[in-house]
């Protein structure tokens, strides 16, 4: 919502300066999201007289003048325009002011090599207008030397406010003037509202056929009009409010509507037949509405129709065909009430937003039915003149008083901040609240927000000041903090920053991807209905779509070197669950004067971080096993799950396969896991802090190797975990050093860490471990190398 | 020596030969060391004179066919000898030791200019790090940390929240609906509403309300979804919410935490708050804060009172929220508030491009991400 200072003085007696009312509108909840001073954009501009205009020796087109700017010092000023010619009066710009329109700073210059000192501007220069096509020409006898900002009476501030969607009652210029008296900014002026002599009954039968979403309909013929442009200072408030001027029949109803929030509508009578009524549209119907645009209407909407046709979608917007006219000569006024939730669905239903809507869904005064139609009348016939009908009313406006049982103390006990019951009370009777000795609050008909006990602290507090509410500490517990966050949290936060520890950068990429992405890891379960783009419509079933495409990004962008990761959710039917998603891209490690070539990254590499982000979410990472199944996006024989028993998944990792590389354009090898915490079971508690019992063995631990020939098909896994298993009491680890194949055969070595506990091994001791080492291995096909 | 003289008997004649042999080799001996220029050379030195064969050895030997008095006489002489010969091995075998091994150290000198081999450094991203800071600061206010689902039903995010389904307050919302998925496949509001993306962490507070018990103090960070994007504005971002419930709070607890947290997360004593009434649906009063910031080098910097800027919207949470979550609003009543973790990350650390938080750019990662170490805490301070 826009004013301008003059048009709030209209209602609101005070000497207060610009920023001291934007100031109280900030304190009182009205925000103010900027002030336009169009004096400081025009400073430097004065109203100046041509004394001279003679050709331009080097230019056909330009010509030199003399310019008496008021100071008795005529400048010389070279002009281009066609209209320049001695004795015009226009605007000149001297030197050191800004032109508005494209924020030039005027300076003395030589345009083909003839002296320059300011310039005499158009009205888009000075931003006042679209023409171009010469400089302004003011009245012969504009006083010459004034500025010209004054002199157009362009000296009047502009304020925008923010007005939140509670207080309708502050989307008319009167209502933010009732609000800054309230706060004590000044006093708000008596509303006149000048009676009207009704000289014939009106001719045109009012009705309205829907109670519901239209309570109230009233209005009038006013006959004999002339149209035309309205006045200046109409014209002047209009433009400040950031509305266009159109025809003074067009204007006034805008004007009441952004003076008083009241919106209404006047109809060319001529283009009506019959009764007019409001009543709930038929399916099927259709209006063309002023926008131009088509609308198909139904049965849940009402509208304003006469015999033969919709004229209008009632509180929201005019048909194209039934508005003023130039040759309009009577009109039809219509000030209705619609129920706000009427209009909030159709104006949703329609995608249709307008100045009246937002005005009608939030709840107008229904209070105000007979006064706006009266001020809109008065300055029908004083800028159109004519003659009014009796006004008709159709149906009635919710008008009963709604009252609140208050208890003062209240403000204390919400509000924080003790006021006096007294001033309590001056505070709600400025704003239009009546209060009886036993505090029944009567609500203002204009205050539909309020309905609680606690919009009345808010009215309270908001007018005392926000400032003045003394900061109270929230009571604590005694000593120190208590731990907060959940066991995931903390698994969370564990495995954030091991990755960031191991060299992994963390990413946040969008929760949404395109279809196609999606479908490539599988499909999403959830799509939205309103996208934003088709590249944000799936609800992503990975994390790795989206590091994915800002690996690619990166690539583009000449990064040798890619190591992101994100931890997020992955979105399901059945809800949505906390993963970790890692890339590993380009080269693992450089090329370098010690290293040579370039390293690229393996599934190893994957495998590598998967482990380590699982150890520190808690996974029980030794009893993990790699088992396939990893997904058709990874490479099928160099990708794996790690799982805890043949079902639960804990991660997934592997190289990308070619055909989803080549759909994220990517070259080259490309690594990929995806841990999915949730699926890692929870620590399981008790002892506390306590770790289980431990003392390093005495005893020095004995390494053996093993050399196996197994079967090339042999996962080596398998292998160690049977090695592992042999001697369980003896045997710590085992670990294969050395592998290879040959003639089809491979080749594994295992060194195996046996750890003696009570005394050193003898060598039938070794023997024994040994002989079952080669037998479990033997189970899965292996052989002792010769 | 010397002891013996010209005059004396054969014995003595022949003790003289043994003086003269003795000195000629203590000379030719410890010249034969001084030359030795290797190791090779001085142990063969050493074997010639004191090995089993060797001169010395020989002259030791003799001392067993002496007579007494002449072994008294010539052994001091002979083991003088030997030991004289033997440290001067010693110390020129050192001397030689101590040369080849400066020779081996020079032949071992490396360009140590050379890059040594760099280990990939990895960063958290600033929203993370926010997030944990803002954590941190409220754990010692003793507000745990609360969570809930992405997608929400309209119940939860808007109805329960007061904003009935014809409020103009719907419009500011820019939601981003689900398209309808087929029946008793997916999870649906309490009275089968369609599904959208939370437009705030606000809905985390009914499901907090409605599943725990009074008194309640937590936070809620966690990404938030409007239909909305311009150059400050993106499809996707992070909010967290604040919610206290409890007997006889009101706004001066509110303003009292607001000021608190903020100065505690700028680490900054001259952040001053400046609170405007406003609306919300959910809240009654609402309160909308601005931070002070001063100009620093052409940056705002929170601190100071040059300028305000908006931050937070808060208020004493309606009536009808807590009734709507099963709690009697004339026994409990409280604050929430809610504000762009984002935006406080940029606020902090001077980011000014929104989009790039969520491009993965690994420049702008390593620039104005957090190293892995960097954990909050209240006694190093939670900024990093």
């Amino acid at each position: 919502m826009k004013l301008s200072l003059s048009w709030l003085k209209s209602h609101l007696e005070t000497d207060a300066t610009v920023q001291q009312v934007a100031d109280c509108l900030n304190r009182i909840g009205l925000e103010v999201e900027g002030i336009d001073n169009p004096a400081e954009r025009l400073a430097g501009f004065t109203v100046a007289r041509v004394l001279t205009a003679a050709p331009h020796p080097q230019a056909d087109k330009l010509q030199v003048l003399t310019v008496d700017a008021g100071d008795g010092n005529p400048l010389q000023v070279v002009c281009g325009a066609p209209n320049a010619r001695a004795g015009l009066v226009g605007v000149f710009g001297t030197e050191g002011a800004t032109v508005p329109a494209n924020g030039m700073v005027l300076r003395k210059t030589a345009i083909r090599g003839v002296e320059s000192n300011g310039m005499m501007c158009s009205s888009r220069e000075l931003e006042l207008g679209d023409d171009h096509d010469g400089i302004i020409e003011l009245a012969a006898d504009a006083p010459v030397g004034t500025a010209f900002a004054d002199f157009a009476g362009l000296d009047d501030p502009v304020i925008e406010v923010a007005i939140t969607p509670n207080r309708q009652d502050c989307m008319g210029v009167r209502g933010i003037a009732r609000d800054l008296a309230a706060a004590g900014l000044g006093t708000l002026k008596p509303l006149a509202v000048p009676p009207v002599a009704a000289r014939f009954p009106c001719p045109t039968e009012i009705r309205t056929d829907d109670p519901e979403g239209c309570p109230a309909f009233y209005g009038r013929v006013i006959r004999g009009v002339r149209n035309g442009a309205s006045p200046a200072w109409m014209q002047a408030r209009l433009k400040a409010a950031g509305q266009r001027p159109i025809s003074a029949l067009v204007d006034i109803t805008n004007y009441v509507m952004l003076d008083h929030g009241r919106p209404s509508h006047a109809y060319d009578l001529a283009t009506l037949k019959g009764a007019v009524m409001a009543r709930r549209a038929r399916g099927g119907e259709t209006v063309t509405a002023l926008n131009g645009k088509e609308y198909a209407l139904n049965a849940d909407m009402t509208v304003i129709a006469d015999d033969s046709a919709v004229h209008d979608i009632a509180g929201i917007m005019g048909g194209e065909h039934s508005g003023c006219s130039d040759t309009t000569t009577d009109v039809l006024l219509e000030v209705a009430y619609f129920s706000p939730e009427r209009i909030a669905r159709t104006g949703q239903a329609l995608a249709l937003t307008s100045d009246a809507r937002s005005r009608f869904e939030r709840g107008v005064d229904p209070a105000f039915l007979d006064d706006a139609v009266e001020l809109i009348t008065a300055l029908i016939l004083d800028l159109c003149g004519g003659e009014a009908s009796e006004v008709v009313r159709a149906g009635c406006p919710p008008v009963e008083a709604r009252t609140l049982s208050y208890d003062p103390a209240l403000c204390a006990s919400l509000g924080g901040i003790d006021v006096p019951a007294e001033r309590q009370r001056a505070i709600l009777e400025s704003l239009g609240f009546g209060v009886d000795s036993n505090w029944a609050v009567t609500i203002p008909s204009w205050r539909r927000d309020i309905d609680g006990p606690a919009d009345l602290v808010e009215e309270v507090v908001r007018i005392v000041g926000l400032d003045h509410i003394p900061s109270t500490p929230l009571p604590r517990v005694d000593g120190v903090a208590k731990p907060t966050a959940t066991p995931m949290q903390t698994v969370e936060r564990k495995v954030r920053r091991t990755a960031a520890a191991r060299g992994l950068q963390e990413a946040v990429t969008w929760s949404f991807l395109p279809e196609r992405e999606a479908d490539a890891f599988g499909g999403g379960a959830w799509t939205l209905a309103n996208p934003i783009s088709e590249d944000m419509k799936v609800m992503r079933p990975t994390l790795l779509a989206g590091l994915l495409s800002a690996t690619q990004r990166n690539m583009d962008r000449g990064a040798a070197s890619v190591r992101l990761f994100e931890i997020g959710r992955r979105y399901f039917a059945d809800g949505e669950r906390l993963t970790v998603g890692l890339v590993l891209a380009g080269d693992k490690a450089p090329r370098g004067w010690a290293s040579g070539k370039a390293a690229k990254f393996d599934a190893y590499d994957a495998k590598a971080e998967v482990l380590a982000l699982l150890a520190a979410a808690g996974a029980p990472v030794e009893n993990l096993q790699v088992m396939g199944d990893a997904g058709a996006h990874l490479h099928p024989g160099q990708s794996a799950t790690l799982r805890l028993g043949p079902k639960t998944v804990l991660a997934s990792f592997g190289a990308l396969h070619p055909a989803t590389a080549k759909a994220f354009d990517l070259d080259g090898p490309v690594v990929v896991a995806e841990i999915y915490l949730d699926a890692i079971p929870a620590k399981r508690g008790g002892s506390g802090f306590m770790r289980s019992a431990y003392t390093p063995p005495p005893l020095q631990a004995v390494k053996r190797d093993f050399a196996f020939l197994v079967p090339s098909t042999l996962a080596a896994g398998d292998l160690v975990r049977a090695v592992k298993g042999a001697d369980k009491a003896n045997i710590v680890a085992a670990r294969i050093f050395d592998r290879f194949e040959k003639d089809g055969q491979l080749s594994l070595a295992v060194e195996v860490t046996l750890q003696p506990t009570e005394k050193s091994y003898a060598e039938a001791d070794l023997k024994a471990i040994s002989d079952a080492v080669v037998a479990a291995a033997a189970k899965l096909g292996a052989s002792l190398r010769g | 020596m010397g002891v013996g003289g010209v005059g004396r008997s054969r014995p003595f004649a022949y003790g003289a030969q043994v003086m003269n042999d003795i000195d000629s080799l203590r000379s030719e001996t410890l010249g034969a060391i001084a030359a030795a220029d290797s190791l090779d050379a001085i142990e063969a030195v050493r074997v010639a004179a004191l090995g089993k064969q060797g001169s010395i050895s020989a002259l030791l030997k003799m001392l067993g066919g002496m007579s007494p008095e002449e072994r008294q006489v010539q052994g001091p002489l002979i083991n003088g000898l030997r030991e004289a010969v033997s440290d001067a091995i010693t110390a020129r075998k050192a001397a030689l030791e101590s040369q080849v091994l400066e020779a081996r150290l020079a032949s071992e000198r490396i360009d140590l200019s050379l890059p040594a081999p760099e280990a990939p450094r990895g960063s958290v991203h600033p929203v993370s790090q926010v997030m944990d800071e803002l954590a941190e600061i409220f754990a010692d206010m003793g507000f745990a940390v609360a969570e809930g689902p992405e997608i929400e039903d309209d119940w939860h995010n808007f109805s329960a929240l007061n904003i009935p389904e014809t409020h103009p307050a719907r419009a500011m919302h820019d939601t981003f609906y689900m398209a309808p998925r087929p029946a008793g496949e997916a999870p649906s509001g309490p009275e089968g509403q369609r599904m959208l993306l939370r437009t705030h962490t606000s809905p985390v507070q009914i499901r907090t309300m409605t599943s725990q018990e009074p008194p309640i103090r937590i936070i809620a960070p966690g990404r938030v979804y409007r239909s909305d994007s311009d150059a400050t504005h993106t499809p996707m971002f992070h909010q967290i919410e604040g919610l206290v419930i409890d007997r006889g709070i009101h706004l001066g607890h509110l303003k009292w935490t607001l000021e608190t947290f903020l100065r505690a997360f700028f680490e900054r004593d001259d952040v001053t708050l400046r609170l405007r009434p406003s609306y919300f649906p959910f809240t009654e009063p609402s309160v909308e804060v601005d931070v002070g910031y001063s100009i620093v080098n052409g940056k705002r910097v929170i601190g100071g009172s040059e300028g305000w800027m908006e931050v937070l919207g808060s208020g004493m949470v309606h009536r009808r929220v807590i009734e709507a979550c099963g709690l009697d609003p004339d026994e409990w009543q409280g604050f929430a508030f809610g504000t762009g973790v984002d935006r406080l990350a940029m606020l902090k650390y001077g980011m000014d491009d929104l989009r790039a938080f969520f491009d993965g750019d690994v420049r702008w990662l390593a620039h104005y991400g957090f190293d892995a170490l960097d954990v909050p805490t209240l006694s190093g301070g939670v900024g990093a």
